[in-house]
């Protein structure tokens, strides 16, 4: 059986990374008692597949992961069974099934959307021409970790929610994930106190 | 004092500055956390580790359920920060706080430091820096949390005397019921600890005075108060109560993620070099049945994929193979690794390893500790190389591919030639493996620095010069080249800063401040050991390193730890010293009594719990089994 869970990732767990992440799901789903199904070979890993990892210190309203079982269970149990087991801060929102023959999800993430939100009011008139500045750029030529890339095709679009909240969304496809840290940084806003919330995932229908 | 709130606040601006965040941020599965305003007593253990090795810690996690059980108590957690974290929080003002309820320390009525080895010393007095406590228990007042210590670093207890307001010798399980109760009922500072210094098994060092001779040893010790104990006698639990089973689950990768059961305390070996060994007496053991639904309780609350069965000696456990048949059993087909560690050397073993096979991965474990009939019978752990060239081939046979063999060298009277003998049996177990099991077979061989520990019959001899040590350590690395050996070893330097501080007195504890005002700290991380910092210290009290380590100790000699009691005897202690320079074994005392002291020290502990559990034999007349023998092993004398 293979299902599809939506939940958050709030709280100390926003300081936990993808690896770690995934070993949560883990036990929690050995906890709960469910049969995860694990892959063959000499280090069988569990079948759990994350869409999108999530940088460490982001917390999120709207994680997705799909987990193959090795029996059907009676879909309407599952939420109840896996929140039990969860540590706080990893909310269960959605269980549904989905057909085992369906792409990986890894590979149907399209966008992301973020909220992010500033320790001070920034002046809206200045952050407006930044941003339109930005969004005029045909390239936006940037490092990270020693590589070279181009940020601007992976920005789809950015808001200002209020002096202190910026809205974006950005590319999440694999190979090409725009981080809202890195946006920040080429709009000139500093990361010191800024919290970023996921708030959405978009897939291929 | 910083509210939780505002703590909070200031985390988040340096957690993603720091190197793995998730060992400061808490919100762990299974904690426990209480409403602070209607608890009357906070406790706050700590492990002066980071986070990663104390997280998983059993001793603590048994004292934190004890506390949190109590409707008037709860416990709460906070380990050392790593020196990139440590930098920030002095940077932002963040005092250390408990993971839990992020909590400033100095805000508990009570912080217990867990003191399992010595080299955690220095990271205590900068913990208590960074809680914004009065590092020396003298500038502590009213408004500040009692601080007490306890764990097996504890058995010596003065190097310490200075930095902790009262020490638990032996098990915690029933004492720290007794020191919450003590603080409960009184109100000052002074009351209190004049209180703890009344509970049988706790150590208030302010009451006890240190007379010296002039040679700098101690001349003996006296009490400062009426009626409180001289010597403090350890505490112990008659039986040992259900094991926690509701581990704390970390969110990031730790040392050891797993379940750990407790399925023995105590050996009855009698290891002349293992301080375990002597100072957890008397055996006591949990039945099979409580053991295998606390693990099973345990890996169902916890979801980890390993289960340790821990003890000195898994061998010895007197139902061990039944153990390990109702383990394969009820966890079959569960995907969980199982370890069993401290194995002794025989087939046997290997028959019970097989049968945990399903759930077994890596290596296989041994400890032969040294290599030469004469070295064993000194350090009494007598295998012959048979044994182990007969256990090791079956192990190869069976389709381990991996052995792990311990040893140590600097025992007492070690000459280059015992080392050799390690190297030659290292190699023979690799040749007689390949011819049952072919090129592929290892051997890892771990070889570690003996440290003489207090209340051991080691206690009296000097360790091992450095200069040795390096000799002996070049001469290993030397013989065993061969490609499927990988050897192992400590550094010099840390083993004489161990040795130093296990065998310490008091004087030692201006060396420690002093040395953590110049920087030590996590000293036993290699790379942050400052060998040149605490020689440094020790130069600026007056004192000699040497005299801690290189000294063969009077047989007369009072020690510094002589006022704390494990309940065996120094002269028991003696007599197997003495038996050890005539290379006489001693057998497993749970067929032979030898007197220890342990049965006369706890006749009322026993008398109250009969039953199975305690692994002494009935003792008849009180028969020592020491006869002196004239054909002694050549050693020099003790007191010479």
């Amino acid at each position: 059986m293979r299902i599809r869970i939506t939940f958050t990732k709030t709280g100390a767990l926003r300081y936990i990374g993808h690896l770690d992440l995934n070993t949560i799901w883990e036990r929690s789903t050995r906890r709960a008692g469910l049969p995860l199904a694990y892959s063959q070979g000499f280090h069988p890993q569990p079948k759990i597949h994350l869409a999108s990892a999530l940088p460490l210190g982001f917390s999120s309203r709207c994680e997705v992961l799909d987990m193959r079982l090795n029996e059907d269970m009676p879909l309407g149990e599952l939420p109840a069974r896996l929140q039990t087991a969860m540590p706080s801060g990893l909310e269960i929102l959605k269980v549904e099934a989905v057909d085992e023959h369906a792409p990986a999800l890894q590979t149907q993430v399209l966008s992301a959307e973020y909220e992010i939100s500033l320790p001070g009011s920034l002046d809206e008139a200045w952050l407006e021409g930044r941003i339109e500045e930005i969004l005029s750029d045909e390239h936006l030529p940037r490092e990270r970790r020693g590589k070279k890339y181009d940020l601007r095709p992976l920005i789809e679009e950015i808001g200002i929610i209020s002096g202190n909240r910026i809205f974006m969304r950005l590319s999440a496809r694999e190979g090409a994930t725009g981080r809202p840290d890195e946006v920040l940084d080429a709009l000139g806003i500093s990361q010191d106190g800024t919290h970023t919330e996921r708030t959405r995932l978009l897939f291929q229908q | 004092m910083l509210t939780p709130i505002e703590i909070q606040i200031r985390l988040e601006r340096i957690l993603l500055k720091v190197e793995k965040p998730g060992r400061y941020a808490g919100g762990e599965l299974n904690i426990t956390v209480k409403d602070w305003d209607s608890i009357r007593t906070r406790v706050a253990f700590v492990f002066p580790d980071i986070y990663d090795i104390g997280v998983s810690n059993v001793g603590l996690k048994i004292l934190y359920d004890e506390v949190n059980r109590r409707n008037d108590a709860l416990a709460e957690r906070a380990y050392a920060p790593w020196t990139d974290m440590e930098a920030r929080m002095r940077e932002n003002g963040i005092p250390l706080y408990t993971l839990e309820s992020k909590r400033p320390l100095a805000g508990f009525d009570l912080i217990g430091f867990s003191l399992p080895y010595e080299t955690l010393y220095t990271n205590t007095l900068n913990i208590l820096d960074l809680a914004g406590i009065p590092v020396r228990s003298r500038d502590r007042t009213d408004g500040h949390p009692i601080i007490i210590a306890g764990g097996h670093a504890a058995t010596n207890p003065e190097p310490m005397h200075a930095f902790i307001d009262a020490f638990v010798i032996g098990e915690g399980e029933e004492v720290i019921h007794d020191v919450i109760n003590a603080i409960q009922a009184h109100g000052t500072r002074a009351e209190k600890l004049t209180a703890l210094a009344g509970i049988p098994g706790v150590y208030v060092p302010k009451f006890y005075e240190v007379h010296y001779l002039e040679d700098g040893t101690v001349s003996h010790v006296g009490t400062l108060m009426e009626g409180i104990a001289n010597p403090v006698v350890k505490r112990i639990v008659a039986h040992l109560p259900p094991p926690p089973t509701s581990f704390i689950v970390p969110n990031i990768e730790t040392v050891h993620n797993r379940v750990s059961v407790e399925i023995m305390r105590g050996c009855t070996r009698g290891c002349r070099f293992c301080q375990a060994g002597m100072i957890t007496r008397p055996v006591r053991e949990r039945g099979v049945d409580d053991i295998v639904d606390a693990a099973e309780a345990a890996i169902n609350a916890t979801g980890f994929e390993e289960l340790a069965l821990l003890s000195l000696s898994s061998s010895d456990f007197s139902y061990v193979v039944e153990l390990v048949n109702k383990v394969s059993e009820r966890f079959k087909g569960r995907k969980l690794t199982i370890s069993l560690p401290s194995l002794r050397i025989e087939s046997v073993s290997v028959d019970l390893m097989d049968k945990l096979r399903e759930h077994y991965s890596g290596g296989f474990t041994l400890a032969p500790e040294a290599a030469t009939e004469r070295m064993r019978r000194i350090i009494n752990k007598f295998i012959p190389d048979e044994e182990i060239i007969n256990t090791t081939r079956e192990i190869y046979r069976r389709g381990w591919t991996t052995i792990k063999l311990y040893f140590m060298i600097g025992h007492p009277s070690e000459t280059l030639e015992d080392v050799q003998a390690i190297a030659d049996l290292c190699k023979r177990v690799i040749t007689e493996g390949r011819k049952v099991a072919g090129m592929k077979v290892k051997l890892n061989a771990g070889v570690s620095t003996f440290v003489p520990k207090p209340q051991t019959p080691f206690q009296w001899v000097s360790v091992d010069r450095r200069e040795n040590i390096i000799a002996k350590q070049d001469l290993l690395r030397r013989e065993l080249r061969d490609r499927n050996i990988k050897l192992s070893w400590t550094e010099p330097d840390d083993s004489l800063l161990e040795a130093w501080l296990t065998r310490g007195d008091r004087r030692m504890a201006e060396v420690i401040y002093t040395a953590w005002s110049n920087g030590a700290k996590f000293d036993a991380w290699n790379d942050h050991n400052k060998y040149e910092v605490w020689q440094a210290a020790f130069a600026e009290h007056g004192l000699d390193s040497d005299f801690y380590t290189y000294r063969q100790r009077r047989t007369d000699e009072v020690f510094p730890w002589d006022h704390i009691s494990a309940a065996v005897r120094k002269n028991f202690l003696f007599q197997d010293f003495r038996q050890s320079l005539e290379g006489r074994i001693r057998v497993d005392c749970r067929l032979n009594c030898f007197a220890c002291g342990i049965l006369p020290a706890f006749a009322n502990v026993r008398r109250e719990n009969p039953g199975e559990v305690w692994k002494c034999p009935e003792v008849k007349s009180p028969k020592s089994n020491y006869q002196a023998s004239p054909s002694a092993v050549q050693l020099p004398v003790v007191g010479d």
